[in-house]
């Protein structure tokens, strides 16, 4: 993520119809086009449940738009694949508008790629543009650590334990912050409540996510969520063990309707139809976009029919606390789980604080260790 | 593998010709086989082969386009293919060329960020020589294990291709992070001086040359030198290497030791010319596509080249017959699991099938 650039949210994005005619000369033809071929690429498989399967939804979203084509592929590395798979997309079949998903494919191979071609459109999710890149080349990302704030509000209802569980891929900046986000929607609710982490160090090990879930609830955790590329496993052990189980990326009600309270989710539908349909209207896609709950980049999973009354309203309360825009879930005084001052009395760091993308610390009541 | 000896008295050239032609038509006959099954699997799936086929072509050779496709797939398939075939001569099963590439990877990417400012000239083969140190090391303990230890080398390795993957993780995770890294922990960014460009009128790093040359020179050390004429005999009867007198212990390490060279070299290859840093995109699957591109080879060096061409083909055309005709990514490993098989299953018919012995031809 990047530091420099002050991150700020564009509601107005999807309309991006405004005064952008000085922009339009640097990248796409500025013209409506009739039939555009749009390329999606996923590093996984897209029906994982998961982080490529929340994209895979988007691109079928824009499948269903008119005069458009959608192209896909999945499971491509974050290597020189990418690079020839961009390629292949442009020379063989014609795209002019690519949406490489994973977060490795920036830098460098998207960054190398788009001086090349500067009449196509690169479109990457994750908020790592910066000025001085490529003009051609776009990033969007969602706050949705403010969706795992909202499952630890259920999470903090659901727990009898007053322990719940994350299990974690890597401890970078975006998953600490969903980690401490969902501790601290669970001390919102109960400040005695606890949070036991494991990290797993890959995004995808299915083996070791399963371990994972089975020695949280061992260690007495009764609501689990996760940040992993494929949640499927995670929640799968979690609810067969008889926890309840939070979501992230996408819908996971499926594996197990009784045990799920509620996920947070990519709503990339919404985005990927705006942003191509800017496109088709002939107007430029701002380079760096975001958005939370209220811009429609995140969603909330339908509430399971196991939350309880009090939960439901809390989390509505929350919901809407978190629609009227300037939410912050980090409020001191606040200490990391080493007893670090992280902010005093007064202070808070919202859901938009560029802070919060070089996280590096677990606040308190999280039980585990960054490194 | 033994060579076709020409007894006195023969007439030698016809029965020389069908002696050659085997170890060539029959890993030919095999490749066929594995299309043909390959191809009854789509029909099955209700998708038509000759689709599928004239799409490898038009992604992975049909054009200008699709060969700098190919060709840079390439390069580090041949390095990871020399890392299984070296200590297959010798007999031995290493298969975990991975964990080299992805240690030469992150040697190479912190030898780079530690030489930033000296220039290539240095920085570059010191960079090149530390990875292969460190791969060559790591398929040497699995060498090791088994020359001293008796551990057998086929699970060691693997194993070790594991721990090199965590240990990998950790370094670029803790040690070796580039602070500015934040979501993608990676060693510090190679400047422009430090990577590896592309082959002048080509769209493909220099890796695809120094490969190629790699394979060459392991023909040479394999076919051409009593190095490599002494571990042909151990490979065939390790007792019988031993009663001769030959070094086993120091030919298993040597060809252990230079095998993860060559992936130490892939690894260091990756981060110089591709990735620009090391970091997690290192393990990428190379050093397991460089198994099966050994042994439809059949270990002989010069034959990795074409095989990993092929190979890379298949995979440059991956994305368009994913795209075109709307089969999942693992159709390609379906094709290559096809292929392995029966190219296993040929090893059967060596020196069985009359045309190529000549001793059977009167009988």
């Amino acid at each position: 993520m990047t530091r420099s650039t002050p991150a700020f949210s564009r509601r107005s994005f999807l309309s991006a119809t405004t005064a952008l005619g000085a922009a339009a000369a640097l990248g796409l033809p500025a013209r409506a086009q009739s039939n555009m071929t749009v390329g999606f690429i996923y590093v996984g498989p897209r029906d994982d449940f998961g982080y490529n399967q929340a994209h895979a939804e988007g691109a079928a979203a824009v499948k269903a738009m008119a005069g458009v084509t959608v192209i896909e592929e999945e499971n491509v590395a974050e290597t020189i694949d990418v690079q020839k798979s961009m390629e292949s997309m442009i020379n063989l079949d014609g795209a002019s508008l690519i949406f490489p998903t994973s977060f490795g494919y920036f830098n460098p191979h998207i960054l190398e790629l788009a001086p090349k071609y500067p009449d196509i459109r690169f479109q990457h999710a994750a908020g790592l543009w910066t000025d001085g890149m490529p003009s051609n080349v776009g990033s969007y990302f969602g706050y949705i650590g403010m969706g795992q704030y909202l499952n630890g509000i259920v999470a903090g209802h659901m727990s009898a334990t007053k322990k719940i569980g994350f299990v974690a891929a890597k401890p970078i900046p975006q998953v600490l912050l969903n980690i401490n986000s969902f501790l601290l929607g669970a001390r919102a609710v109960d400040p005695s409540i606890t949070c036991q982490v494991i990290f797993t160090g890959e995004w995808s090990l299915a083996v070791k996510e399963a371990e994972a879930t089975n020695a949280l609830v061992d260690a007495g955790c009764d609501v689990i969520t996760c940040h992993v590329d494929g949640p499927k496993v995670v929640m799968e052990t979690a609810a067969r063990r008889g926890a309840f189980i939070c979501g992230y990326h996408a819908d996971q009600t499926a594996l197990a309707p009784d045990r799920y309270l509620t996920g947070a989710e990519w709503n990339w539908a919404g985005v990927y139809t705006g942003m191509v349909q800017t496109v088709l209207d002939g107007g430029m896609i701002d380079n760096f976009v975001r958005g939370g709950l209220a811009d429609g980049f995140i969603k909330m999973s339908p509430l399971g029919s196991a939350v309880s009354d009090a939960a439901r309203a809390q989390f509505e309360a929350a919901k809407a606390e978190i629609l009227a825009g300037g939410f912050a879930a980090l409020k001191g005084p606040l200490n990391d789980n080493t007893g670090k001052p992280l902010l005093g009395a007064g202070e808070a760091l919202v859901e938009t604080d560029i802070a919060l993308e070089s996280m590096d610390y677990l606040v308190e009541g999280v039980i585990g260790s960054t490194a | 593998m033994q060579h076709a000896v020409i007894r006195p008295g023969e007439s030698a050239l016809l029965p020389c010709l069908a002696r050659r032609a085997e170890p060539v038509v029959i890993p030919l006959l095999a490749l066929l086989a594995g299309f043909a099954a390959f191809s009854l699997f789509l029909v099955s799936q209700g998708k038509s082969p000759v689709q599928y086929f004239s799409l490898v072509w038009l992604g992975g050779f049909g054009s200008a386009f699709s060969w700098q496709n190919t060709l840079s797939r390439t390069a580090p398939l041949l390095f990871a293919a020399l890392c299984v075939a070296l200590p297959a001569r010798l007999g031995l099963v290493v298969i975990g060329g991975e964990g080299a590439i992805v240690l030469g990877g992150v040697t190479a990417g912190a030898l780079g960020a530690a030489l930033i400012g000296s220039g290539p000239v240095i920085a570059l083969p010191v960079m090149a020589a530390g990875a292969m140190l460190v791969g060559g090391l790591w398929i040497g303990l699995a060498g090791g294990l088994r020359h001293y230890r008796g551990v057998n080398e086929t699970i060691s390795s693997l194993l070790l291709a594991y721990i090199a993957i965590a240990l990998m993780n950790h370094l670029v995770e803790g040690p070796l992070r580039d602070p500015t890294s934040l979501n993608k922990p990676s060693t510090a960014a190679l400047p422009p001086d430090l990577r590896v460009g592309n082959i002048p009128g080509l769209d493909v790093h220099w890796g695809l040359a120094v490969g190629v040359t790699c394979c060459v020179l392991a023909w040479m050390l394999i076919d051409r030198t009593t190095w490599g004429f002494a571990a042909r005999i151990a490979g065939g009867n390790v007792r019988a290497a031993q009663v001769q007198g030959l070094p086993v212990g120091r030919l298993i390490l040597g060809f252990c030791v230079l095998a993860g060279g060559f992936a130490g070299l892939a690894g260091m290859f990756e981060v110089t010319a591709v990735l620009g840093s090391a970091n997690g995109s290192l393990v990428a699957g190379y050093g397991y596509t460089g198994i099966l591109i050994a042994f439809l080879a059949r270990h002989n060096p010069l034959v990795i080249i074409p095989v990993a061409i092929l190979l890379a083909g298949f995979q440059a055309s991956s994305g368009l017959i994913q795209r075109r005709m709307d089969l999942p990514d693992a159709t390609v490993l379906v094709l290559q699991g096809f292929v392995f098989l029966s190219i296993l299953m040929s090893e059967a018919l060596y020196g069985r099938l009359k045309p190529f012995v000549p001793e059977k031809w009167r009988a």
